[in-house]
């Protein structure tokens, strides 16, 4: 059942950002950012991890969820050390994403050759 | 302007047509992505008993891997044509934006190429991610406590 339910939500996320992209004039990086904004948003208000607690670990693969874990590593940093621990604990977990799409993209481009 | 451009211009002045279309194949596309993950992560789970946390870890990282390896042998950019936003909004999107610009300005050599150019897109992401995650959980304390 939580495959269906990651399907639904995963795939909602997708048509609201094509329909934002057809009808107006913004690029997918504008999109891209926007949500992982409305991500850190969704998590401020409480409603993201009810959601994947509820509906799968689907709704960890947008970019939304992006801005979800980066919320969530600054709050949890401000509980342990205070002020600083929000910069000192922001990427940790985002750290894994961030990292392994700079070093495994790096290593490909080092072998591969661009297409035209 | 070849032939190629020309078709592709007439494809884009057309696109309010296919508003809807586009959309539907976005939403089954990521839908599918999303089940596909929802599948992995719990098989994960269930296999390699670690926690929740960094299950999802390592099937981004599968993703990821998949994006990458597929944006190096040029198949990515044409699935992202075809499926669009089922693509780019997943964490395949952000993968496939690093990869890109990294192949993209290689030949302007290691530094001034890849090193300066690798965020060009994924940036954006990374700088709004951060600004806005930050000033949500110091609101986040300053209200609740």
């Amino acid at each position: 059942m939580k495959i269906f339910s990651s399907f639904i939500l995963v795939g909602l996320i997708c048509f609201i950002a094509s329909i934002i992209y057809d009808t107006t004039k913004w690029t997918s990086g504008h999109i891209t950012s926007l949500f992982v904004v409305v991500g850190a948003f969704l998590g401020f208000i409480g409603i993201y991890d009810y959601l994947i607690e509820k509906c799968g670990y689907g709704l960890s693969l947008p970019i939304t969820s992006f801005g979800n874990q980066l919320y969530k590593s600054a709050l949890n940093g401000i509980h342990s050390n205070g002020f600083f621990g929000a910069f000192k604990d922001l990427y940790v977990t985002t750290s894994l994403g961030i990292s392994s799409a700079i070093i495994l993209s790096f290593l490909m481009s080092l072998v591969c050759k661009p297409k035209d | 302007m070849d032939k190629e451009e020309y078709l592709k211009l007439v494809k884009k002045n057309n696109k309010e047509k296919n508003i809807i279309k586009n959309a539907l194949i976005s939403f089954l596309v990521g839908g599918f992505l999303g089940s596909i993950f929802h599948i992995l992560t719990s098989l994960i789970i269930s296999y390699c008993s670690v926690s929740k946390e960094f299950a999802c870890g390592i099937s981004l990282f599968i993703f990821i891997l998949v994006a990458v390896v597929l944006t190096g042998i040029g198949v990515f950019d044409k699935l992202v044509s075809k499926y669009k936003f089922g693509l780019i909004i997943p964490i395949t999107g952000f993968a496939h934006s690093i990869a890109s610009s990294l192949l993209e300005y290689k030949k302007d050599g290691l530094i001034t190429g890849l090193g300066a150019n690798m965020f060009k897109l994924a940036g954006a992401v990374i700088l709004y991610g951060s600004v806005a995650g930050v000033i949500f959980a110091l609101l986040k304390v300053i209200i609740y406590g």
